[in-house]
């Protein structure tokens, strides 16, 4: 695939000068029985590269929506996205299942890990649908699970973990594939609050390391560690700054 | 292709993990492969029998028998076939083919204090060339011994045993058939049955003997037997006797006959026939209860689909593909079916082995039928394996990671 050698460093790209996101008008709206609901209704909206941004909002905010929007789980109604430099807002379900297995990494609330599976075979499963070979991806994810510091866990299976190292491993998953966008959503949501802090201490040192990130959280004090913070109201977005009084 | 490791290995891992299901389930494919491999092991088994009685009985020999006569479109009575027909024939045609009449009848048969009782057939020396038996002890009677209405017997090979006698010790000793001495000149080797025929269990003696010492005059032959050289020659035979017996009974060519001409082998045709249409219903039935395995393969598929939503949400998410889904599940049914066609084939093997132990048919197991089990119950697993892979392959990994 394109430029998967420079890119895999740091996500860094040449041509997209630096944007990681980029949409216009971005809209979502559902249809539910005679009823239209316009979740999202028309967000233009940049992020750059290296950005740790924060979006809130209260629940039916439409926070939801366009997170699935922004993970290529979910197709626009209208608008356009830009993920890295692609236009992805009108790719067919195999191509968007491509761009998140190449350019974006998930960490959800329920940690969402095949408990089956050890941990490094969780964390070679992106590697796996990009058509790695087993050496190099087992070399790979042994890597990611050591920055996690689960470097001592990696043949163990999440229900043999705790729930902040399952979320550990869930990161070393998503960063396995070098993505542009590290998209979190709620990830601290199902932890206490001891363990949230050491998740959020590793968002915030990843993304010291040059990794964009785009956290969705309805907690102020989370927030409050990233660069940015994105309010969504409604659809709409209602406030968008840069975040001074940010923790570190 | 990396993928396709990982897609077997889910699939081994998740069968793995629910083994009691997966066992049970794949029992139904078993169980209906195991049928299918028996049912047909048995037809097969029962034809390759049929097969060999025809040999056994010859593939080249033509049997007239005496039929009812009309006259003017009335049924004038059974006619006769007389010793007079079997000569004609053996004057005129006896030259390219081999002519054997038949007159049989059963009778009580004793040797010292044995007694048993047996079909006698009265005949020509050449039925033992026409049907190729072979002697165990002894000799055959000749055609001096049928001149000379003789009191010999050739014996047929289970018949010592009737008199609790080893053959060897009969020959040259003297038994009462019907309370009339003959002296034991033979004793055949086994030849083996077909249908009606039993030669093994029958007494042979000359046809003059028979008509004129122990059936008391009786000159209406059973039938007469009229070998061709090949079994190519038998067409060429039967219009020959037609014309002969024909000529002997004063039947016009237009007319309806008083004998009928078959092939003895016809009539065992007609049971292989009726044999095939047994097993292939069998077959049928066996199949379906593969089929039945096929929908419990498929229910369970859609059970371990509905299961397995949030995996395949998980899965999606991190950038499996419709056609990686769809294949992950395809390959866990096709596995699960083709292991139970396996274990069903050993299965079959296993019964039809059996079978043939416990009630002594034989059955032959046809690599075809292996062949066919084995591709039938895999074309199950992909039919009855698709549509729950499909649902699987076109969920949306929104709503199967939000899959409580």
């Amino acid at each position: 695939m394109r430029n998967r050698g420079r890119r895999g460093q740091n996500g860094s790209n040449s041509e997209t000068n630096g944007v990681v996101i980029h949409t216009e008008g971005l809209r979502k709206y559902y249809i539910l029985g005679a009823e239209t609901v316009r979740a999202v209704r028309g967000v233009d909206l940049e992020v750059k590269r290296g950005e740790f941004v924060a979006i809130m909002g209260p629940s039916g905010s439409g926070k939801s929506t366009f997170m699935n929007l922004i993970g290529c789980l979910d197709t626009p109604t209208g608008g356009d996205y830009w993920l890295n430099g692609r236009k992805v807002s009108e790719l067919s379900d195999d191509q968007l299942a491509r761009v998140r297995n190449r350019d974006i990494g998930f960490v959800f609330q329920t940690f969402n890990l095949l408990p089956r599976a050890t941990a490094l075979h969780n964390v070679e499963l992106p590697l796996i649908y990009a058509g790695m070979s087993s050496r190099e991806r087992r070399k790979r994810a042994e890597e990611k699970l050591t920055l996690v510091g689960l470097a001592d866990r990696m043949d163990h299976r999440p229900p043999e973990l705790s729930g902040g190292q399952r979320q550990r491993v869930a990161i070393a998953r998503a960063l396995v594939n070098d993505p542009a966008l590290l998209l979190a959503d709620e990830p601290t949501g199902n932890l206490d609050s001891r363990t949230t802090m050491e998740i959020v201490e590793m968002l915030a040192a990843l993304n010291q390391a040059g990794q964009t990130i785009v956290l969705v959280t309805h907690e102020s004090d989370i927030a409050a560690w990233a660069s940015r913070q994105i309010h969504l109201n409604d659809g709409l977005v209602e406030r968008d700054f840069e975040n001074e009084g940010k923790v570190n | 292709m990396f993928i396709l490791r990982e897609i077997v290995m889910v699939a081994m891992a998740s069968i793995r993990a629910n083994a009691l299901r997966s066992g049970l389930t794949t029992l139904g494919i078993v169980i209906g492969t195991a049928a299918v491999i028996t049912m047909v092991a048995l037809g097969e088994g029962a034809q390759r029998q049929v097969q060999e009685q025809i040999e056994n009985m010859g593939t080249n020999i033509l049997t007239v028998r005496p039929g009812q006569g009309f006259f003017r479109g009335v049924a004038s009575g059974s006619r006769r076939l007389e010793e007079d027909d079997a000569l004609a024939l053996r004057d005129q045609i006896g030259h390219v083919y081999e002519i054997a009449p038949e007159i049989e009848s059963r009778y009580q048969v004793t040797y010292a204090r044995s007694n048993s009782s047996n079909s006698i057939v009265g005949t020509w020396p050449s039925f033992f060339s026409l049907y190729n038996h072979e002697l165990e002890h002894g000799r055959f009677f000749d055609e001096g011994e049928v001149q000379g209405r003789r009191r010999v017997a050739v014996l047929g090979s289970n018949v010592p045993d009737d008199l609790e006698t080893p053959g060897g010790l009969l020959v040259g000793r003297t038994i009462q058939i019907r309370g009339i001495p003959f002296e034991v000149v033979g004793v055949l080797r086994e030849k083996g049955g077909a249908m009606w025929m039993q030669p093994d269990d029958q007494i042979f003696i000359p046809l003059s003997t028979a008509m004129y010492r122990v059936m008391g005059g009786r000159d209406r032959l059973r039938s007469i037997y009229v070998a061709a050289p090949s079994p190519d020659e038998l067409d060429p035979a039967w219009a020959e006797i037609d014309r002969v017996i024909r000529r002997e009974h004063r039947i016009l060519p237009t007319e309806e006959a008083d004998f009928s001409i078959q092939q003895s082998s016809d009539i065992l045709e007609t049971f292989n026939e009726t044999t095939q249409t047994f097993s292939l219903l069998l077959a049928g039935i066996a199949g379906v209860s593969l089929l039945v395995g096929g929908i419990g393969i498929m229910n369970i598929m859609l059970v371990s689909v509905t299961e397995r939503t949030r995996e395949i949400g998980v899965r999606k998410a991190l950038g499996a593909t419709r056609k990686t889904i769809l294949f992950q599940f395809l390959v866990e049914a096709l596995v699960l079916c083709v292991l139970g066609g396996i274990l069903g084939v050993a299965g079959g093997f296993g019964a039809a082995e059996l079978i043939t132990r416990l009630y002594g048919s034989s059955t032959a197991v046809a690599a075809e039928a292996v062949a066919v089990a084995l591709g039938f119950s895999a074309a199950i697993g992909l039919f009855f394996g698709i549509w729950p892979a499909r649902r699987a392959s076109i969920l949306d990994p929104i709503d199967a990671l939000r899959y409580e």
